[in-house]
């Protein structure tokens, strides 16, 4: 090849090669031109989205499921600001994915040019770090440190905002391989004097629980946790993103916390005497009412983000670190606490307040989940999308191992389940994704049905159809004397025809005789995509439940008879 | 509005509001000032001043900010500015042993009968008189804000055209970083 020097575009991907990524997610148009011409000649494979949120969750689900940073390309204007609620939603969860956005030329920027929108101005706040390149020559330092910062640290979106002139003129500097970022910090391990001190608080403990979070998740600390809750025999709790960092089958583990989370885990977390996040940050679905919550309780905190420390709660320990760590610095440390009562009472919580719902009366969620728990062994991946189907995706399917629990927690973005599951499937594409969904998130980006049927991706959408806005439903049932407000679903399609006019499998399950057998065809169906349409019941309500803005102890284990007052807390 | 709406709104400003001082080093980019403006924008925290300047090293530039607020969501924003990529440190010198100083420009339109008055004032406070019109004078004062605050509240009196603050400048004393 002669030695013509690269178009900023051609060197945006080649960065993209050494950065080792796969694939790019993308949605081409005028702006971006440069970039996509780029990526004709490149091993990068692109995988061309129907709609741009639908690529950033792609992206987002590639990264959760591998670790690996998620790459999106999309043009400038409309196609950058329908990356918006994707950015949000990684922003909030930690997720590292890069995102690429087309810009008019530098000389059109605040001109309103055709598809210009200020793009690095409207994205500021759900971005952990942005760029707008204003010269080529910059690329491959800014993409460069785009990778770093994204996945170091406490992991976040980072944007890319490249003007055409940008990627079409020439780029003629080298690539980089070291960061010069001095005002950006990693914390690794915590000092020392913070170990010993919540060793102590540990050792004294007689019921002491661990709250894993997602931090736990994305530094990997799920065996170094088990040990340290064995050594300490102290029972684990995880929240919604905490999902799989640390076996939820094992015999300490008591599951999700929370709003929705089981009696058990919230009554353990309620009656502690130590509690400690790991990765976690007593977010308001987990604490409810903040002066209640635990108030007896020592805190201590483990975050990589020292703007956490001191948010929501003021921790007696706070251990500034990487999760796994930390705690594998913490258990050599750490005595054998006596809490053999401890854990006795929370076996009898576990026995006396089990996950339950009803057995007749028609097709349920808890059944079909319970089920597919048992038709996938536990091993597959799962994403969700948000709402009712969510929470009981969360306590009927009990996560084994890292990374295979996917869903959107702190934005809850609906849209997200079913294109993070055909992202997830590209990063491991040896494994079936199960994407469970309800019928009104379905909708935000069923467009990808296209995207996962091209490539022939092993994702199985469980659409769990009740024909409402189920969780919305609940509260209004519950809080507003069940005055329906803007939630009925009338008018959805035929979700299995939807699918065939795509050319994707479509299952039906009517009955609950049915569930086995239809969720182990659509587990073993290997050609292609496929989608599960589940009639279940209208009105079905996720219990238990701790109202927002409530604290643990008013936690209702199942539907009360008396009407209850509007929640005081957020949504 | 009330007349007693009007009264709780004065009596709620009416308290000097405690105002800390930040000292921050960014790096010298476009989009930085908006980063650490939209930190105290998303808790409604108030910005009093805000002086941007070169700093000492070529690439960086130095923010000094006076704002008001709660504390412990101070606490909280100084730890959310410390993370952004861009800045190399955020640090509160409120209560330090720092020197401060700022600059203030008042025009006033000045009758020959009340220059005598006007100066005398003027002299009290080390202003200099930067511009002597045939109507107008323009006064330049520098000091601790406090020194600023009631020499302006002196010059109420008189008929203050125009009022331009450069906004606190700090630095540490001695060893301490700013």
């Amino acid at each position: 090849m002669s030695e013509r020097t690269p178009t900023g575009g051609e060197k945006i991907i080649q960065c993209l090669e050494r950065e080792g990524v796969e694939y790019v997610f993308g949605l081409s148009g005028g702006a971006a031109m440069p970039i996509f011409d780029a990526l004709v000649d490149s091993p990068v494979k692109l995988i061309l989205v129907r709609h741009e949120q639908g690529g950033t969750h792609m992206a987002d689900g590639y990264a959760r499921a591998t670790g690996k940073p998620g790459v999106v390309l999309v043009t400038s204007g409309p196609g950058a600001t329908n990356t918006v609620t994707g950015l949000l939603t990684a922003q909030m969860d930690s997720v590292p994915i890069v995102v690429i956005t087309g810009q008019t030329v530098s000389g059109n920027l605040g001109l309103d040019a055709f598809q210009e929108a200020d793009v690095t101005g409207i994205t500021y706040p759900v971005v952990k770090h942005s760029y707008l390149v204003r010269n080529a020559d910059d690329i491959p330092r800014i993409m460069r440190e785009a990778f770093h910062i994204a996945t170091t640290g406490r992991p976040g979106p980072v944007l890319i905002d490249v003007p055409k002139d940008v990627s079409q003129g020439p780029c003629s500097a080298d690539f980089v391989d070291e960061v010069d970022l001095p005002g950006y910090r990693v914390p690794t391990h915590a000092d020392e004097a913070s170990l010993s001190a919540a060793a102590e608080c540990l050792t004294r403990a007689r019921r002491p629980i661990l709250y894993v979070g997602h931090g736990a998740v994305i530094s990997d600390a799920g065996k170094a946790i088990i040990t340290l809750a064995e050594k300490l025999r102290a029972p684990i709790v995880n929240t919604l993103l905490g999902k799989g960092a640390a076996d939820e089958n094992h015999p300490l583990h008591l599951g999700m916390l929370g709003m929705h989370g089981t009696a058990y885990a919230n009554k353990a977390v309620a009656g502690c005497d130590v509690i400690m996040a790991i990765g976690a940050r007593w977010d308001d679905r987990i604490t409810g009412k903040l002066d209640a919550f635990c108030v007896q309780a020592k805190k201590i905190h483990v975050d990589v983000d020292e703007a956490e420390f001191n948010k929501v709660i003021r921790p007696d320990v706070a251990l500034l670190g990487d999760a796994r760590l930390v705690i594998e610095d913490l258990i050599p440390l750490v005595e054998m606490a006596d809490t053999a009562a401890w854990l006795k009472k929370c076996s009898e919580w576990r026995r006396r307040y089990p996950l339950k719902y009803p057995k007749q009366g028609g097709l349920r969620a808890q059944h079909i989940l319970d089920r597919l728990q048992h038709v996938t062994g536990g091993d597959a991946v799962v994403t969700t999308d948000v709402g009712q189907h969510q929470m009981w995706a969360a306590q009927f399917l009990r996560s084994k191992s890292n990374r295979h629990w996917l869903s959107s927690g702190g934005a809850g973005t609906m849209g997200y389940g079913f294109p993070s599951a055909i992202g997830a499937s590209f990063g491991r594409p040896d494994q079936p994704v199960w994407a469970v969904v309800g019928d009104g998130g379905f909708q935000m980006t069923l467009s990808e049905l296209a995207t996962a049927q091209i490539h022939r991706r092993r994702v199985k959408c469980l659409i769990i159809n009740n024909n409402f806005l189920g969780m919305v439903r609940q509260w209004q049932q519950m809080f507003f004397e069940n005055r329906l407000s803007g939630v009925d679903l009338e008018g959805n399609p035929d979700f299995a025809k939807l699918a065939q006019a795509y050319g994707v499998k479509a299952f039906r399950i009517k009955r609950s005789a049915d569930v086995n057998r239809i969720l182990a065809q659509a587990h073993e169906y290997d050609e292609g995509p496929c989608v599960v349409v589940a009639e279940v019941v209208k009105e079905d309500n996720v219990f238990p439940m701790i109202p927002a803005g409530a604290s643990l102890d008013e936690m209702l284990i199942e539907r009360p008879k008396e009407k209850l007052d509007k929640p005081v807390g957020s949504t | 509005m009330t007349a007693e709406a009007v009264e709780t709104r004065s009596e709620a400003l009416a308290p000097t509001r405690a105002l800390r001082t930040i000292s921050l080093l960014v790096n010298d980019k476009p989009g930085v000032l908006v980063r650490v403006a939209l930190v105290f924008a998303r808790r409604g925290y108030n910005i009093e001043s805000l002086v941007v300047s070169p700093s000492a090293y070529g690439g960086f530039s130095r923010m000094t900010i006076t704002c008001s607020g709660a504390l412990d969501i101070l606490e909280q924003i100084i730890k959310q500015l410390a993370k952004l990529v861009d800045v190399v440190h955020a640090i509160d010198h409120t209560g330090d042993e720092s020197y401060e100083t700022e600059v203030a420009l008042v025009k006033l339109a000045a009758a020959l009968d009340e220059r005598t008055q006007i100066l005398e004032v003027a002299q009290h406070y080390k202003a200099k008189v930067v511009d002597y019109g045939a109507d107008s004078l323009i006064l330049r004062v520098h000091g601790e804000s406090d020194k600023l605050d009631s020499f302006i509240s002196l010059l109420r009196r008189f008929h203050i055209e125009e009022l331009v603050r450069s906004g606190k400048v700090l630095m540490a004393r001695g060893e301490t970083t700013t």
